[in-house]
């Protein structure tokens, strides 16, 4: 289990209350698809994704990225209990949606530039080391269930 | 790709030992480990005197890998030996530099740190990496 501190469990918090998901969640796999085209695999049936203004304009993309982010709020709920609380989206992710877990760490690289942007002076160094120490706990238990 | 970085570069390098010194600061905060390599250094605190000339010293590297951007392996000979016979700095923490290099310019060039510019200075430096750690074997 992960230990958090005070101080940490409060950045988070923080973080999410402040946070406009529709603006990041967009941006954020708008983003990722166009850093690492590699990812616009799993996205062929979401209509164009041509280039780079094609990913930006996508609604579907935009869409998607918002529902995304907002399955970050399971960890936000559960702190201590990160790993069961993924244990059906893992599943999901390698069972039906067959997602390498390697795009795990792209994603959550891309949405802390992301954020980083958007925070600005907030977004300090020890802001910064606990949203990653956040997103690397929800990500190995995106990975625990593949088999 | 490189003119994207190079026209990038153009806006951001008269704070370039600013960003070389919060991306070093920031991973020595988010990724301890990177610490290993500095226990040379009194102070590895955010804003101390080493973090902050060392970080400009990293920025000058980046401006020459800048101006060398058609051919790094060969520009950045000296900078590889360097890093190859006499730093040994394990090659996996220059996507660690990397990341919080981006960060940086994220966070301070917020409207001019696109998807485009983003992309391209990822792969610029993956280059720059890949250049330092010709000579590692």
């Amino acid at each position: 289990m992960v230990a958090w501190s005070e101080q940490e469990r409060s950045i988070i918090a923080n973080l999410f209350s402040n946070l406009d998901y529709e603006d990041v969640g967009a941006k954020a796999l708008t983003r990722c698809l166009i850093v690492y085209p590699w990812t616009q695999r799993y996205f062929g049936g979401f209509g164009n994704l041509y280039n780079a203004e094609a990913i930006k304009m996508n609604p579907n993309i935009a869409a998607h990225g918002v529902k995304i982010l907002h399955g970050l709020d399971r960890a936000l709920k559960n702190m201590d209990n990160i790993k069961e609380t993924y244990a059906e989206l893992s599943v999901l992710h390698s069972e039906k949606l067959h997602v390498d877990p390697d795009n795990f760490k792209l994603l959550s690289d891309v949405l802390t530039i992301v954020i980083a942007a958007k925070l600005g002076t907030d977004f300090t160094p020890e802001v910064q080391a606990t949203f990653q120490k956040f997103l690397a706990v929800v990500v190995s238990a995106l990975g625990k269930q593949y088999q | 790709m490189s003119d994207t970085v190079r026209a990038f570069w153009a806006k951001v390098s008269p704070k370039a030992a600013d960003i070389g010194a919060g991306a070093l600061c920031r991973m020595l905060v988010v990724y301890p480990q990177t610490k290993t390599y500095f226990s040379h250094w009194k102070d590895l605190n955010p804003g101390s005197a080493p973090v902050m000339m060392h970080g400009a010293v990293i920025m000058e590297g980046v401006a020459d890998a800048v101006a060398k951007i058609d051919n790094l392996t060969d520009g950045l000979d000296q900078l590889s030996q360097l890093h190859a016979f006499t730093l040994r700095v394990d090659p996996a923490n220059f996507k660690v530099l990397s990341h919080n290099l981006m960060v940086v310019m994220a966070n301070q060039f917020p409207n001019d740190f696109s998807p485009e510019v983003h992309v391209a200075m990822d792969k610029f430096l993956a280059l720059v990496a890949l250049a330092l750690s010709e000579k590692y074997r």
